[in-house]
């Protein structure tokens, strides 16, 4: 069977959308930094799904290391999914620009670094799928946490582009915003029960849309009508709010 | 978030620890005043509820799995539903599982779970080899069958320590059917001689009609069966319906439990019938509507379980489900089961005998008839489930449990009553 490709697996997202490819048959390339500490997280997925793991060293801000990155993997993958991200709070980002540029950097322009790579390739093979881990909170420009929504914003805006341009040659891209989730990232975060998604769903959303050929995917899907209140706010009002 | 039980009463603020390695949760134990494990959240009531509380969901990798003997390690947040995915397309099956598979393998060994197999298999902690748990130090203990440590935390409701890893054996089985046989009968004493008759088949369960009155009382389908033979292992889980908010309290009323009833009863035939189910149709059929619990409305609902021994099984459950029939109260769930002999763990709820579960949505009156029925219970030498339970006095639980000073010394000698509580450890005083 066929491999796919998780960038970004240390997160409970992540973790919890190999467990989900893997059950349904798929060997897995688990890539991040530091994957030595992934070594549970494969034990689990081979006693559980018997199939074939193997962890990747990656570091999605080394740009200058993608291209080898990928070129080293021995059989090139089915799919690729990415789900790095980084998230930090709105206003230490706004005083330590180290911060905001860390933010940029995973969330946007090393995605968009070894997905140029992959969408290359499977470009060319005519074959394969795409999955981006963007957000809701790209939707729309708020004060609680812009930095982190722009980057995700362009990670979006690249994620439709990528669908447009690969549309022809038979590859899917698929965008994922997801709303809250009950994760790591979130833990210590105050989130409405309704609103706040588990990461079991997610993957299983995202298995799902992925299988279907689908092109945005919001998880929970309530998010759709959320995001489509918050995008028709005016300007003129929304300045003035807090949310 | 805070997190609730699955009976979604009583709901108070808590802040929750998510264990993700060992490291971490002993650091935070030793920050710690007083706290409790808490797995999925399908304990009815309050034995997982506290102000601080270890979520030991996320723990949740599988270890290994040795084919020659069907035993699987793994950490305590593994759901039966994972093992079940897993392993039923291989043949396997777990050797006790409650009637839902979304329980976490840590919140099965301290609530020490039974099945429609109590009869013959035991209890969950029967298929448990070892455990490792840590305790109120932040020492890891490796626990074998037999120690001490394994009597008091296989049905302890998590008032031992943090259980880590466990050694889970697991039985072959040769197709993802049952064949069921369903059995129809008009009153308690028929009732109970089908259980009597079928006691030799693996699997049985019935569902009992506690409105019905006077010489109706006791009125059940009786599911019985065991697994088919025929190499069918093509498990997947069915896609579930979810209840998308709490509905309405006036929703669930005598009228809609007696129309429940006479629909659920109307459609079996008389007699005995034969039918081949699959295993989540016979073992977890809440399990396909997600969310449930809501159908109770906001205010919640609880499950009262308790069992009695089998000399005092038919006349006292005459006699409660006569005060329940006068009463008015309904539940849509009434769950009459067989057991087998007892364990030696100081805190599990099976004895040989009868047990009911009956559902109730929290409303005025309830605890009074709750109340009424505990006397029952303890006239007949009965006892109270302590997973399901969110109300009883210590009283009431103390007499049904005759090995509780023995749990509660050990606690003590061991510090654990300092460190590990709930709301109910608190209001029985375990």
């Amino acid at each position: 069977m066929s491999y796919v490709l998780i960038i970004g697996a240390k997160s409970d997202i992540a973790k919890e959308v190999a467990r989900t490819y893997a059950k349904n048959g798929y060997n897995l390339y688990l890539a991040a930094r530091e994957s030595s500490s992934l070594e549970d997280l494969k034990q689990d997925i081979e006693v559980r799904s018997g199939v074939h793991v193997e962890l990747k060293e990656f570091d999605i801000t080394a740009y200058e290391t993608h291209e080898n990155f990928y070129s080293e993997l021995g059989e090139k993958p089915l799919g690729a999914i990415v789900v790095s991200g980084y998230m930090v709070e709105q206003k230490l980002a706004q005083k330590d620009w180290n911060e905001s540029l860390q933010t940029i950097n995973v969330n946007y322009t090393g995605a968009v670094s070894i997905l140029n790579i992959i969408a290359n390739d499977f470009e060319r093979e005519r074959r394969g799928f795409i999955v981006g881990v963007s957000s809701v909170a790209g939707d729309r420009g708020r004060k609680a946490n812009y930095i982190y929504g722009s980057s995700k914003a362009a990670f979006t805006t690249y994620l439709g582009g990528l669908r447009n341009r690969l549309y022809e040659s038979g590859v899917n891209v698929l965008t994922v915003k997801p709303g809250f989730v009950n994760t790591k990232m979130t833990e210590n975060l105050d989130l409405p029960e309704k609103l706040t998604a588990e990461p079991q769903d997610v993957a299983n959303d995202i298995y799902n849309a992925q299988q279907k050929g689908r092109n945005v995917l919001y998880t929970k899907s309530i998010w759709v009508l959320v995001m489509l209140i918050i995008k028709h706010i005016p300007e003129f009002m929304f300045k003035k709010m807090s949310i | 978030m805070s997190l609730i039980s699955w009976g979604m009463y009583p709901k108070i603020k808590n802040q929750k620890f998510s264990l993700r390695d060992r490291a971490s949760l002993s650091e935070y134990m030793s920050n710690t005043n007083e706290c409790i494990p808490f797995g999925n959240g399908r304990s009815y009531g309050d034995s997982a509820i506290n102000e601080h509380i270890v979520y030991v969901k996320p723990y949740n990798n599988f270890l290994n799995f040795d084919e020659n003997t069907g035993i699987l390690t793994c950490q305590a947040g593994v759901l039966l539903s994972e093992i079940l995915d897993s392993f039923v397309p291989r043949g396997w099956f777990l050797k006790v599982t409650p009637g839902t598979k979304l329980i976490t393998v840590g919140g099965a060994i301290a609530s020490d779970v039974h099945g429609k197999n109590h009869h013959i298999e035991g209890c969950f902690s029967e298929c448990v080899e070892e455990f490792s748990i840590m305790l109120e130090d932040g020492t890891i203990k490796a626990v074998k069958k037999g120690d001490g440590l394994f009597l008091a935390t296989c049905g302890g409701m998590g008032l031992t320590g943090v259980i880590l890893e466990a050694k889970v054996s697991l039985k072959k089985i040769n197709s993802k059917f049952i064949n069921q046989t369903t059995i129809k009968t008009k009153n308690l004493k028929e009732t109970f001689e089908a259980f009597e008759n079928n006691k030799q088949l693996p699997y049985s369960v019935a569902w009992i009609d506690c409105l019905a009155k006077d010489e109706n009382i006791g009125k059940c389908l009786l599911m019985v069966g065991d697994f088919a033979d025929d190499g069918n292992l093509e498990y997947k889980s069915k896609k579930k319906l979810s209840i998308p908010f709490n509905f309405p309290s006036f929703a669930l009323n005598t009228l809609s439990v007696k129309a429940f009833n006479w629909l659920y009863y109307a459609k079996a035939p008389d007699g005995i019938s034969k039918q081949k189910v699959d295993i989540d149709t016979f073992f977890y059929p809440l399990d396909a509507i997600g969310n449930w619990n809501r159908i109770y409305g906001k205010n919640g609902f609880t499950q009262y379980q308790f069992i009695l021994p089998k000399e005092n099984s038919f006349e006292g459950l005459q006699e409660i489900l006569g005060e329940i029939s006068a009463s008015g109260k309904g539940s849509f769930l009434a769950v009459l089961k067989l057991y087998g002999k007892e364990n030696k763990n100081y805190l599990s709820f099976p004895i040989e005998g009868y047990s009911l579960a009956l559902d109730f949505k929290i409303e005025d009156g309830l605890f009074e008839l709750l109340d009424k029925l505990d006397e029952i219970v303890v006239k007949y030498s009965g006892r109270i489930y302590l997973t399901k339970d969110v109300r009883v006095s210590k009283e009431t639980f103390e007499q049904g449990y005759p090995q509780i000073d023995k749990f509660r010394e050990f606690r003590k000698e061991n510090n654990m009553d300092s460190k590990f509580n709930s709301l109910q450890s608190k209001r029985v005083e375990i």
